[in-house]
């Protein structure tokens, strides 16, 4: 594997502790199995919850017996929508998607229907898990059996059954007069489209579909509630934010936020998809009910059939280009399945369309589409590897048309410093001109790929990344650590990149800081872990405490040396006052024996994107026999800003472009004809494993973020929108058929070059 | 899953009376790779759970140049390609053992489990076919040899009665000139169960250059796994070639009558049966040249 720098965007090396590769805090912890998640607590007396799933697409709930369920020895409970408070109309935004509280208590348990199959019904509590199971079996549910319609452009018709009798579609045009499926319709405009496709020598309009996918983290959905006899509630649970859990809790079960506590245990993965509450209510109410800890698990096909995978699409990419090369006008027209409530990840979707590129006349349409699926949610990058499958397959087929290199082509029309996108914001400085650059300079890239049915394929793609709120408190020890107490949950080694930005601030070792991730009773308000912000964001707040405590540092340091703190420097976490100079560690040995204790405070809430982009570069074979594809090689290129820690950067890179390959190949919700997912289950829901991948190799390349004291981008989500259209791109360049709907799986492959060769 | 009874008999009579007094809720537990995620997942139930590990006559594995080999119905897979002279003389048997789950799997799972399994998609029973292999069943009324090719009836359905267990299977010795190989489809590299699968037997003329005997055995293309009888028999007598294993492809596809489902449509399975057999022929025989 290679993994470099890009030299020419490399920042100076003044860095102490940021660059460096120090093993990171929780390692022993993790590599021994000691690491402390939510289905490891075992706490007095707890009991076992199940849920009872309703068996059909779209249906409605007649009844609900929970009667012989109840006479069961050992059950202690039972739960339906009727236990939660009456949901009320109120959006909320959760920092990775909003939420309306009406639908998530409607989705955590049914309300009159159920609108997916899988959908949560009632709930029971028992002794042991397997009791719970079948006391869930016993709960008798009627059902009246209605039409369901799963795909987005069925739903959209007017003759589709409707999920939601009172959906009015949310429009900047004339309000309808009736109700549909769809939630709602977003539209962006720049410039004048038809003058723009008038300009253009070469125009290439496509439709591109795209199928449900699970974000598939390991762990599946658990928590243990414990609403206690003075009316707290508890829970520990594995989530992406413990904070937007609290206040998810809040508004579903009307209590104030000051009542709940929420400990966020360790956590196998979320990708987007444990911010949403699924189970946690259920468990508090059982809880409530049963006076007794409740502990919830979900099986894996309640993961796959029931939590919030990102939506399937239909898409329509129009783009016009001059003989020259230059992009003149775009036009997209995008329906995203919103799952069975609105609110799916459109907007992203609709904002990153065109996002790579400086279009001088653009027009978006999107469509939040509700049918009879899981309620969708984020998944890394949400709705931007959608769009990037359909705009960087259009844009290679116009350089093809052009005869221009795919690379060329893209730097010629690549967003910039200045570039306003179709949705409004005009960038700031922005890496994707330097990104190409650095696939120009790879060895990949100056290695011809030789051999039979093999192709090569190029991509781009963009993420925004987010601010929003974080909080930490760091206090100096007496043996000169410090710990730092935050509430960003950590997925991908933040209390690592987070301490790092502390100790590079105070001049000391990544090592003389201890992170610690404690719970909403502990530390300030502190937005998910989610859209790629930790880093930046919870980082920016390490920063500021840093500078808090060298403030305090300062003054005590002139107590204790009798001069005026103006009197004394810093420099490299060296003090220096009045003759005298310690080091950062043996003054806090000293202050700690003079002075009162010192504790830095942080707190953040940017407002602004820090804009990552990537770039793939990827070879593939493909058997023209079977259709299957093989990854022959794989590069990631990538602006990080400033990589804290590169070997967690090289990490996300290679963890977003293997779940990219994923969702290219062969990753899909199939649903049979009633509605009823038939791949439920890591067998054959296919992820790729190790044996399907090849070492993903990395390119860092490091355009300062200006909103940052260390230039951090954040870079968690990008690397997982490129892989599709450049897979794409590469099976073209090796069998000569262009695709348009993903999973590429091998018998579609096959399909389409029989099609080819049969000439069909 | 709810609570069942167990019993480990360290007898096969013992087994035998256990497994026909008790009533249709008795599962056979081996390497337990099927039955107990069938029983979590409630696919199956069980009121007694007869593990049959314990017996010494299930877990013999035995190669004699006269007789073949002898695989009692409890050897683990790891076993069989462990043993350099079983995986060298029956090698469409090593390739199936070798990729059923990753070696924590192959050391629990049985070749005999997999037969009693009776999946259409099994990975063990082609080979087993190819090879003429011989089912071993005792029961209250006595002992039954059954040709594998016999044994499965219907999708997780056998031939095995009330009260019977698969003891052994033996396979029969393998003359120099004969080469086996097996092939499954999956769209990922590892971690799958096969969209199809072939094994291909060949015992080929002194020359090396005709085809002397051949069987070809499919699996995931049909309710059981299949024998492909006519592209078996036609094979016999034709000059090694491309084309005629492309033919013979083409021939074993008629056996084929596979379902539309998540794995893969009935078209592109039949397909690859064709592209199965065609690969395992030029392996088979390639094999029995060395």
């Amino acid at each position: 594997m290679s993994t470099e720098v890009a030299p020419d965007t490399q920042t100076p090396a003044t860095y102490k502790v940021i660059g460096t590769r120090p093993v990171r805090h929780d390692s022993a912890d993790k590599v021994t199995g000691k690491a402390v998640y939510t289905d490891d607590l075992h706490v007095p007396n707890m009991v076992f919850g199940a849920f009872v799933r309703s068996p059909h697409a779209h249906a409605r709930i007649v009844s609900i017996d929970t009667s012989d369920a109840e006479k069961m020895p050992g059950v202690l409970a039972t739960c339906t929508s009727a236990d939660l408070p009456d949901p009320w109309d109120k959006v909320d935004n959760l920092g990775e998607g909003c939420v309306n509280y009406a639908h998530l208590s409607g989705n955590v348990l049914a309300r009159n229907k159920a609108l997916y199959k899988g959908h949560a019904v009632a709930a029971v509590a028992a002794t042991d898990s397997y009791l719970a199971q079948e006391a869930a079996r016993r709960i008798r549910v009627e059902y009246e059996p209605l039409p369901a319609t799963m795909c987005v452009q069925d739903a959209m018709r007017n003759d589709a059954p409707l999920l939601h009798d009172e959906l009015i579609t949310h429009t900047l045009d004339d309000k309808p007069a009736r109700p549909s499926n769809i939630a709602s319709h977003i539209q962006f405009e720049k410039g004048n489209v038809d003058e723009g496709f008038a300009a253009a020598d070469v125009v290439i309009e496509r439709e591109f579909k795209t199928a449900t996918v699970h974000q598939g983290y390991i762990e599946p959905h658990v928590s243990v509630a414990l609403w206690n006899e003075d009316g707290r509630l508890k829970i520990w649970t594995a989530t992406q934010g413990s904070f937007v859990v609290r206040q998810q809790m809040a508004e579903l079960l009307k209590m104030p936020v000051s009542q709940i506590t929420i400990v966020p245990c360790e956590i196998g993965g979320g990708f987007g998809g444990k911010i949403s509450v699924y189970e946690q209510p259920v468990a508090a109410v059982l809880s409530r009910k049963c006076g007794r800890p409740v502990k919830i698990m979900m099986q894996r096909d309640e993961v796959f059939e029931a939590t919030g995978p990102t939506p399937a699409s239909f898409m329509r990419v129009k783009l016009g280009a001059t003989k020259d090369g230059k992009l003149t006008a775009g036009k997209a027209w995008l329906a995203f399945d919103a799952g069975a409530f609105p609110g799916g990840v459109i907007g992203p979707g609709a904002m990153c369309v065109f996002s790579c590129y400086d279009l001088p006349h653009a027009t978006v349409d999107g469509f939040d589409v509700v049918l009879n699926k899981p309620k969708t949610q984020a998944y890394r990058a949400p709705g931007s590897t959608h769009v990037a499958f359909a705009t960087e397959c259009v844009i290679d087929e116009l350089a093809e048309r052009l005869k221009i290199d795919p690379i060329e082509f893209r730097l010629n029309n690549a967003a910039k410093e200045g570039t306003r996108r179709v949705d409004g914001p005009v960038y700031p400085r922005v890496g994707l001109v330097e990104c190409l650059q650095a696939i120009q300079e790879s060895d990949h890239w100056k290695t011809p790929l030789t051999g039979p049915n093999r192709g090569r394929g190029v991509a781009c793609g963009f993420w925004f990344n987010c601010g929003l709120k974080s909080s930490v408190t760091a206090n100096v020890n007496a043996d000169g650590t410090v710990t730092l107490v935050e509430g960003s949950t950590d997925i991908g080694g933040t209390r690592t990149s987070i301490a790092m930005q502390l100790a590079e601030t105070l001049g000391i070792t990544a090592e003389d800081v201890i992170p610690q991730v404690v719970d909403t009773d502990s530390v300030g308000f502190t937005d998910v872990t989610g859209g790629s912000r930790t880093t930046f964001a919870t980082g920016l707040a390490a920063h500021e405490a840093a500078l808090d405590i060298q403030k305090q540092m300062v003054e005590q340091a002139a107590q204790i040396w009798e001069c005026s703190p103006d009197e004394v420097t810093v420099a490299d976490g060296v003090y220096q006052g009045n003759g005298k100079s310690l080091s950062f560690k043996a003054l806090a040995v000293e202050a700690d024996k003079v002075g009162i204790p010192i504790v830095g405070r942080g707190v953040v809430d940017p407002q602004c994107s820090t804009n990552a982009f990537a770039v793939n570069l990827v070879d593939v074979e493909v058997d023209p026999e079977t259709g299957k594809v093989t990854i022959l090689r794989f590069t990631v290129c990538q602006d990080a800003g400033k990589a804290i820690h590169p070997s967690y950067v090289e990490g996300q890179m290679q963890g977003g472009s293997a779940q990219g390959i994923g969702w290219a190949l062969n990753e899909e919700y199939f649903y049979g004809d009633d509605g009823h997912m038939r791949n439920a289950s890591f067998l054959d829901y296919r992820m790729p494993t190790c044996y399907d991948l090849p070492m993903i190799d990395t390119i860092i390349v490091e355009v300062a973020n200006p909103d940052h004291p260390y230039g951090v981008r954040g870079v968690g989500e990008v690397p997982i929108v490129p892989p599709p259209p450049a897979i794409a791109n590469a099976i073209y360049r090796a069998t000569g058929v262009r695709f348009f709907e993903l999973p590429m799986s091998p018998p579609t492959v096959w399909n389409a070059i029989k099609g080819q060769t049969t000439g069909e | 899953m709810i609570d069942f009874e167990y019993a480990a008999p360290t007898q096969l009579d013992e087994a035998i009376r256990l497994l026909a007094a008790a009533g249709d809720g008795t599962r056979i537990l081996a390497g337990g790779t099927d039955i107990i995620v069938q029983l979590r997942e409630g696919l199956r139930s069980a009121d007694l759970v007869v593990d049959i590990k314990k017996i010494s006559e299930l877990t013999q594995l035995k190669l004699s140049g006269d007789k073949g080999l002898h695989l009692g119905a409890s050897v683990s897979c790891r076993r069989i390609y462990d043993d350099q002279n079983i995986a060298a003389s029956y090698p469409g048997l090593a390739d199936a053992v070798r990729i059923i789950g990753g070696w924590q799997i192959q050391s629990r799972a049985s070749v005999g489990g997999n037969l009693c399994n009776s999946s259409p998609a099994a990975d063990a029973i082609p080979p087993l076919i190819a090879y003429s292999a011989t089912a071993h069943i005792a029961g209250p009324g006595g002992k039954r040899m059954v040709p594998v090719e016999e044994f499965c009836t219907a999708p997780g359905h056998n031939i095995l009665q009330q009260g019977e267990l698969l003891v052994a299977l033996t396979l029969p010795p393998q003359p120099s000139n004969a080469g086996s190989a097996y092939q499954r489809f999956i769209p990922r590299n590892e971690m799958d169960i096969a969209v199809a699968g072939a094994a291909s037997w060949v015992q080929l003329d002194q020359s090396g250059e005709r085809i002397e005997q051949a069987r070809i055995a499919l699996s995931a293309v049909a309710p059981t796994p299949v024998f492909a009888v006519d592209a078996s028999e036609w094979l016999k007598g034709q000059v090694v070639s491309e084309e005629v294993f492309a033919e013979a492809g083409e021939l074993a596809k008629r056996v084929a009558s596979p379902i539309d489902d998540m794995r893969g449509t009935a078209e592109y399975r039949t397909h690859l049966v064709g592209v199965l057999t065609k690969r395992t022929l030029a392996t088979a025989c390639q094999r029995a040249r060395k």
